[in-house]
């Protein structure tokens, strides 16, 4: 799962065609893949990540599903069971709360009911997040909901890189996989590395630094990174993690980084109480304690249903300012 | 509520190292007691404190270094009330029980706490920097830097004493006068005054040029006090600053209270005291911030003039050279004398030549009367 994607040299790209590349790909190699979901056909996808393939692929393999998510996604489950390689489609995670028993009781449980004799090689892809005036219904972040059950594996592509390259190795992987796609992101420009890396296992070091982690996934890695950078002119060497898979976590990729600085900030747009965040500061707390130097600290979401007016949205949420302020105060100034 | 401030024990000083508290919280104090150690880069000096009370809380631990002027701990003025937060006031009946120190549990990260036992270091004397005030790893690894490189006592000495001097140079407008005073008279009387006393009460000529000088002093008040703030502030006491050279190299001058009042026996006890505690480095803030005038003395080893630099804020310093025997014209006779050339280094802001002179001639009269002394 370690082997590199080539895709045909360095080149910048959006989120939104390095993830159409990676369905066309994984297409292209595997007769067995097809994608399933509401509009994601005719239409080309409510973020127009399809856009194009019903045309290159056909109606048999890109295939527009009624709007009833406990439906297809146990169609998908079936699908995989029955040999096939499903890549199903949920437009949004507001929408996936439909198809929860499907993916919790079924696609995550079924190894273990069916005592090892069945397992559910499905890849369910959603986007997720806060930022675009959808108000409260339409802006959840419940990663680490999905992240809190075992049998399944929760990826969040922040790069073009992980656009481009997680989809394969979740289609490798034996068991269900669930891909979240930041909805801030689809327009997000990158480099497009000429070989990126096939990993759904590891954290990765975005940003290496000495003082402080600033431990972070999906949506909020640009933020971070910003903020690292602000941090910088003030003379704070922060390092900053990608978690990129949030189940299972890369726990040591997480405490090395705290054993070298001693300093933890957990960027989390999911609400504080029971977040992931919290899951991680937990892991940091538990097993690097006597590494600690300052109390963790974290950046979540207001707990409060997401506000529509622009400015109270935009004060929900971690900003860039909220994680420099964070990261200064563990640093005690 | 009093804070007990660092004071300045002397104009070089800007900053200053807690050595160790004298108090703890609860205990009451009253003026002139001494309440913590304190080294400034002279000396260790035992720093008292000028006000009545109860100490409530420590504020500053031991091997932290603040600058002059920083609240090291707050007391209870006589009568209020002990406030440690939630807890009931401490009745005055049970407050001489020595009452439990209610201090907070201190912040020490996971990582300091760990690193200070690796580097055997007293996690409460170093200084918290971190959120909260939390010692941090970096607090401890400097201590322990600190504690490997002892800090290097004759260089901050050369440094304070550089400080000092320099200020005076470009401060004070000096002028200086030197006479020749005879002593044979002194030496005499001394000789004598000795011969009927035990070794361990014997007096220094030392002795009799401090008395002689604080004398001169209450007859020329503008040789006696402080220059600040652009005035001249005269002293009613006499406090002389006994400039004494410490074996490790460098010099401290702390002062002699009241040296006009007292008497020879009780100068040269104080003398002695003096010297041994600076010697062993036990040093009172009073000594160490007060002095008004500067007697220095080269005694038997020394040269024949001193030049002095006065030690600012004072403003004027009077210099001994040794006492040796010279040839003297008296009366038309030429005859061998024990003599000492006396110098006067004094703030030309403050008094004139004229005066000067005065004062020397003064003190020469003084010294050949030692039995009034």
């Amino acid at each position: 799962m370690s082997d590199g994607i080539s895709t045909r040299g360095v080149r910048t790209i959006t989120y939104r065609e390095a993830l159409r590349e990676a369905l066309r790909e994984a297409m292209t190699r595997d007769p067995r893949v097809f994608l399933m979901g509401e509009d994601v056909g005719r239409y080309g996808g409510t973020y127009a990540v399809s856009k194009g393939l019903l045309e290159e692929f056909g109606p048999e393999r890109i295939r527009d599903t009624p709007l009833s998510e406990l439906a297809f996604v146990g169609a998908g489950i079936g699908a995989a069971l029955g040999g096939m390689r499903p890549i199903v489609e949920v437009m949004t995670v507001n929408f996936s709360l439909l198809a929860l028993d499907q993916i919790v009781n079924t696609a995550a449980l079924l190894r273990h009911m069916s005592g090892g004799q069945f397992s559910v090689p499905l890849v369910i892809r959603m986007a997720t997040g806060a930022g675009r005036q959808l108000a409260a219904q339409h802006s959840h972040s419940l990663e680490g909901w999905y992240a809190h059950i075992p049998g399944i594996k929760v990826l969040t592509p922040a790069t073009v890189d992980d656009a481009r390259g997680m989809l394969w190795p979740a289609l490798q992987d034996p068991d269900p996989v669930i891909l979240f796609e930041h909805a801030q992101l689809y327009n997000m420009e990158g480099e497009l590395s000429d070989s990126v890396t096939a990993d759904i296992e590891h954290a990765f070091v975005r940003r290496p630094g000495t003082q402080l982690s600033l431990i972070t996934y999906g949506g909020c890695l640009g933020k971070t990174l910003d903020a690292a950078q602000q941090l910088a002119a003030q003379g704070i060497d922060a390092e900053v993690i990608d978690l990129r898979v949030l189940r299972p976590l890369d726990a040591e990729t997480i405490l090395a980084s705290v054993r070298k600085t001693h300093r933890a900030v957990v960027i989390d747009e999911g609400w504080r109480s029971g977040s992931l965040a919290a899951e991680v500061m937990a892991r940091i707390t538990e097993q690097a304690f006597y590494d600690l130097d300052a109390p963790p600290a974290r950046v979540c979401s207001e707990e409060v249903p997401m506000p529509y007016p622009k400015h109270l949205e935009d004060a929900a949420l971690p900003q860039v300012a909220r994680i420099v302020t964070a990261a200064r105060s563990v640093l005690g100034r | 509520m009093i804070e007990f401030k660092l004071p300045s024990l002397g104009s070089d000083m800007d900053q200053g190292k807690l050595l160790e508290w004298k108090v703890k919280p609860g205990d009451t104090v009253k003026r002139g007691d001494v309440v913590a150690v304190v080294d400034t880069s002279k000396a260790a000096v035992d720093v008292e404190i000028w006000q009545e009370g109860t100490v409530q809380e420590l504020i500053v631990a031991p091997g932290a270094t603040v600058p002059v002027g920083t609240v090291l701990a707050t007391l209870l003025a006589p009568g209020e009330s002990m406030d440690f937060g939630t807890t009931q006031a401490v009745s005055a009946t049970i407050s001489s029980v020595a009452a439990p120190a209610l201090v907070a549990r201190r912040r020490i990260s996971p990582a300091a706490r760990k690193r200070a036992e690796e580097l055997a270091i007293d996690v409460d004397t170093v200084t918290g920097t971190g959120p909260d005030d939390a010692v941090t790893l970096q607090d401890v690894e400097q201590a322990a830097a600190a504690q490997a490189q002892p800090q290097d006592r004759q260089a901050e000495m050369r440094k304070a004493i550089a400080a000092a001097m320099s200020r005076s140079k470009r401060e004070i407008p000096h002028y200086y006068l030197a006479q020749t005073i005879p002593l044979e008279g002194a030496t005499a009387w001394l000789r004598d005054e000795n011969s009927r006393r035990p070794v361990t009460g014997r007096l220094l000529m030392a002795v009799l040029f401090l008395k002689a000088v604080a004398l001169a002093c209450c007859r020329f008040p503008e040789m006696n006090g402080v220059f600040r703030d652009g005035r001249f502030e005269a002293s009613g006491a006499v406090h002389a600053g006994v400039a004494i050279s410490l074996r490790q190299g460098g010099l401290i001058a702390p002062a002699i209270h009241d040296v006009s009042s007292k008497s020879l026996e009780e100068l040269m006890r104080d003398l002695t005291d003096l010297v041994q505690r600076v010697r062993a480095g036990s040093l009172r803030s009073s000594e160490m911030s007060d002095p008004t005038i500067t007697v220095t003395n080269l005694g038997d080893q020394g040269a024949d003039t001193v030049f002095g630099v006065i030690y600012p804020p004072q403003v004027a310093l009077v210099g001994f050279g040794c006492v040796r025997d010279q040839p003297w014209a008296e009366q038309g006779m030429l005859r061998a004398l024990p003599v000492v050339n006396v110098s006067l280094a004094a703030d030309h802001r403050v008094s004139d030549g004229h005066r000067g002179a005065l004062f020397l001639a003064e003190i020469r009269e003084l010294l050949q009367y030692p039995e009034k002394l």
